[in-house]
């Protein structure tokens, strides 16, 4: 390393590697984990949507969980919460859905609205 | 790119690790094993994270969750509940009366502060440079060596007006000015780890928490002194610090951060680690370049001083490891911000240790200037336990009592030194009102006299004499004329020693002196401790009224002095009495009482040994 | 075998100290014997009374043989405030030592420290290099019963 752009270089990387502790996050998951929300696949639904963001190599996205919100019914369920936004409540979510909320939500910003079962606070 | 959904940082600081922080980690890694989540949480380990009195703590991202006193076998539920469920173990968060507090920057602890030095401390992983980096390390550095001459590097020190952190509070601009100035190959900056103040610790928690901030700090200080060769001491009872130190250089190395050219630039450094052995006076700057060059650690007279000659004679830069802390924001974010902190004389935050009698023991930093109330009651979270606040000793051995009059003391360098306390490294030792003040004065004392170097005689007798009197006063033996013989020999041996050690030893007993008069005389004149601390100024009495004949305190008495029974009830015989306290512990009704004073048959007892002896002489 | 330790270091004044904090560390019971002090004498090619001043003046050295396990309990005030007094009776009675004493079997050496740096946790001690806060009276039982079964 010899210069300040290369120090850049490598800042730029572990920030990266940090971002679960930063603020510079638009877009957080939050997953339905109560038992319930488990016994329906919620862990599955976390996973894949770890790999898809990994794989896409989203940085500004997190995944934290929940616990139950009440909505057995629906579950499992996943909340979309974007910085100025009405939060987004998506249901009976599975794998092949998350992969489709990735791409068109997250990446293109347009909401599924077929999965969608509650919005705004 | 990882596929991590929570950061797990456990705080990994000497305080947590003696509290089994590392089991804890240990559990953590089984725990989530067992689960298969290896892949989704990052565990972390930290350095202090500032309360140490709740240790083990940790803080889990991306909420900032914050727990206290986990044991191993909490860390199931955490992984069940929090990490798997999403339900934050409410057990486990710091409380009130009114609420619990569960994200990290809720805590009342941490509200008044504002992290400078401390900033990375208990926020990154210590043994990781790509996270210093991450935070904006080595930034100021490549600025610095690529952008400024050294005397523009002095100039922001001198507009940020840093005073050094390790006790003299001298400006370190003055000191770098000094050895730039001076045209020499040969210079050495030296940072001064040997931190010996009983009751401070944050240097080695910045050692251990952010090891990379002080290196870059000492370089910033070589560039602008024209040093190309550095030194750590650090007291060989910090024995993580100096492997967290040993590991930064290497890292730095591996990155092109240490040898030559560094950024390109035709800055050369290098730099040693060296360990202390335990001797309290190494801390004195000259003591400490002795030491180093493989001598005995005796300070020498100042003039010359380590500017002109100091380490091999040559001129040297010797600054604390909390201002080296500092310096790297400084450059970064500039003289004027740095002066919207603190007050006119003393800019910027220190760092506290604060221990003794009080809820939160641990660190914190806050504004220079801040209240010792605010300080105590608000961060600090009031007194433990059932003790009103008496006393608080600031600055170690060299430091002095301020007592409930002195509350609302702004804490700078000029108002504490005025009251006869001092800054000192920082250390502040909170005291109930179950303390005696004439016996801490002599536990001071104590700890001077044991590490006076010796090298000159008002330090090594005048110190020896001062403990002896104290001594007696504790122990009934205290006369008329003791009171103002301490305070004579006190000035004398602040005069005329030769280092900082002597000339600061005799503030505490001064101070409580100045401040706890009475107490003083109570011990001397009435023989009596009303804190019933100094066991020969005390007595247990059984109370007859209430004692119901059990003989349980007879049996467990160690020396057989207490007699009895059923119907006379017990009586303790005070002149064999060893005042071990297994009675007062043992008894079922609380029938025996602490009482202050000398019990007045061991009066009359001392009264005839000492006509005795006037009459043998 | 101090010779061995010696050569690790430049043959300089200034590695004194590391040298004889090497060969305190690695020999077994801790301490620093007359015959190391003639190999050092030698190899830094400095007066043996030299090292002697030396040795004598920082306390973490020892000239005499000592237990495996160096205990040092603080005795600093923040300590001493939290209790430390309870503390050293406890030692003294599990190990049957006084301080600077070594107990029979040879396990372990009572000595009391200057501040050792942890005071949030008083009271604390280190046994060899590992600190222990909070010490009660329950858990030094423990702790000394921990070394003793590693034994
Ligand atoms: C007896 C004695 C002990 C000292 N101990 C320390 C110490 O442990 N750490 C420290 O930084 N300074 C200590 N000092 C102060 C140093 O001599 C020196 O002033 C300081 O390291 C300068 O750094 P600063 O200007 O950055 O504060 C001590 C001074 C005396 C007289
Ligand atoms: S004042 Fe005390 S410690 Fe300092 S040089 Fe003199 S004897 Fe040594
Ligand atoms: S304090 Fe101890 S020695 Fe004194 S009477 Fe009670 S048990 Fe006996
Ligand atoms: S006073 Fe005991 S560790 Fe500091």
């Amino acid at each position: 390393m010899k210069t300040l752009a290369d120090l850049k270089k490598i800042r730029e990387k572990a920030q990266e590697e940090m971002k679960l502790r930063g603020s510079n996050v638009r877009i957080k998951i939050v997953v339905g984990m109560g038992t319930s929300g488990i016994a329906m696949g919620a862990r599955e639904v976390m996973k894949t949507f770890l790999e898809e963001i990994a794989n896409r190599n989203l940085t500004d996205v997190i995944v934290t969980q929940t616990g139950e919100k009440g909505l057995s019914s629906m579950e499992p369920v996943v909340d979309l919460i974007e910085e100025g936004k009405a939060k987004v409540t998506y249901g009976n979510m599975t794998p092949e859905k998350v992969k489709k909320v990735v791409v068109e939500h997250i990446v293109n910003g347009r909401v599924v609205s077929d999965y969608v079962v509650a919005t705004g606070e | 790119m990882s596929l991590k959904r929570i950061d797990l940082l456990i705080c990994c600081g000497s305080g947590c690790v003696s509290a089994g922080a590392l089991k804890i980690k240990e559990r953590f890694h089984e725990v989530l094993k067992e689960k298969g989540m290896e892949n989704e949480i990052n565990i972390i380990e930290t350095g202090c994270m500032g309360p140490c009195d709740y240790g083990p703590v940790m803080v889990i991202y991306p909420e900032g969750i914050f727990y206290k006193t986990v044991t191993p076998e909490d860390v199931s539920e955490i992984v069940e509940e929090h990490f798997i469920k999403g339900r934050p173990v409410a057990r486990l968060m710091l409380s009130d009366d009114e609420r619990t507090f569960s994200v990290q920057k809720e805590v009342p602890f941490y509200q008044k502060q504002i992290k400078v030095a401390l900033a990375n401390c208990g926020y990154i992983d210590p043994e990781s440079l790509d996270e210093y980096i991450a935070t904006g390390g080595y930034e100021a550095l490549g600025t610095a060596l690529t952008e400024m001459t050294p005397q523009d590097v002095i100039d922001v020190m001198k507009a940020a007006g840093l005073r050094g952190r390790g006790g003299g509070g001298f400006p370190a601009h003055i000191k770098w000015q000094m050895v730039h100035n001076i045209q020499d190959n040969e210079k050495y900056i030296i940072c001064n780890g040997d931190e010996g103040d009983p009751g401070a610790f944050m240097d080695r928690s910045l050692l251990e928490g952010d090891p990379h901030r002080i290196l870059e700090g000492m370089m910033i200080a070589a560039y602008a002194i024209g040093a190309s060769q550095g030194f750590f001491y650090i007291r060989a009872e910090y024995p993580l610090a100096i492997t967290r130190i040993r590991d930064a250089i290497e890292q730095a190395r591996g990155l092109g951060l240490m040898g030559k050219n560094i950024f390109g630039t035709d800055f050369n450094f290098e730099v040693e680690v060296r360990t202390g052995a335990g001797a309290f006076v190494c801390g004195e700057e000259m003591a400490l370049i002795h030491s180093i060059e493989g001598e005995r650690g005796n300070p020498t007279p100042k003039p010359p001083y380590p500017a002109t000659q100091g380490l091999w004679g040559k001129p040297t830069v010797v600054n604390n490891v909390e201002t080296l802390a500092n310096i790297p924001t400084i450059m970064v974010k500039g003289a004027e911000w740095f002066n919207t902190m603190g007050t006119q004389t003393s800019k910027g935050t220190k760092v506290f240790a604060i221990t003794g009698d009080i809820r939160n023991t641990g660190l914190v930093e806050v504004p220079m200037g801040i209240t010792l109330r605010e300080l105590i009651f608000d961060v600090g979270g009031g007194m433990v336990g059932e003790g009103k606040f008496k006393a608080v000793q600031l600055g170690g051995p060299s430091g002095g009592c301020l007592t409930v009059e002195h509350l609302d003391v702004p804490v700078d360098y000029e108002s504490l030194k005025e009251r006869g306390a001092m800054m000192g490294s920082g250390g502040l030792i909170v005291m109930n009102d179950e303390k005696c003040m004439v016996n801490v004065a002599k536990f001071f004392m104590e700890f001077c006299v044991e590490e006076s170097c010796g090298k000159c005689s008002p330090c090594r007798i005048g110190l020896k004499q001062m403990y002896e009197i104290l001594d007696r006063i504790t122990k009934g033996q205290g006369k008329e004329g003791d009171i103002e013989e301490l305070q004579r020999l006190g000035e004398s041996v602040k005069m005329l020693s030769l280092c900082g050690l002597g000339q600061t030893a005799p503030n505490p007993v001064l101070s409580t002196i100045r401040y706890f008069r009475d107490e003083y005389e109570s011990h001397i004149r009435d023989h009596s401790c009303s804190t019933k601390v100094c066991l020969d100024l005390m007595n247990f009495n059984i109370d007859k009224s209430r004692c119901i004949g059990c003989s349980l305190c007879a049996r467990k008495c160690p020396t057989n002095c207490i007699t009895g029974s059923r119907e006379e009830k017990y009586v303790i015989h005070q002149l064999e009495c060893i005042k071990c306290g297994n009675c007062y512990d043992v008894c079922p009704v609380n029938a025996i009482d602490k009482i202050p004073g000398m019990h007045p048959e061991m009066k009359e007892y001392r009264a005839k040994l000492q006509a005795q002896k006037d009459l043998d002489d | 075998m101090y010779k061995k330790i010696c050569s690790k270091y430049e043959p300089t004044k200034d590695n004194l100290i590391h040298i004889l904090h090497e060969i305190q560390d690695t020999h077994p019971q801790h301490y620093i014997s007359d015959e190391a002090v003639e190999e050092v004498s030698k190899y830094l090619n400095l007066p043996t009374n030299h090292i002697y001043g030396v040795l004598t003046f920082y306390s973490m050295y020892s000239t005499t043989p000592r237990g495996k396990n160096i205990i040092r309990l603080c005795e600093s005030p923040p300590c001493y405030i939290k209790g430390s007094e309870n503390i050293l009776r406890k030692l003294k009675v599990l190990l049957g030592v006084e301080t600077g004493e070594t107990s029979k079997d040879g396990l372990f050496t009572l000595e009391l420290s200057a501040c050792l740096g942890v005071c949030g946790n008083a009271p604390v001690m280190m046994i060899n290099e590992d600190v222990y806060g909070d010490l009660t009276e329950e858990k030094v039982e423990e702790i000394i019963e921990k070394y003793r079964r590693a034994q």
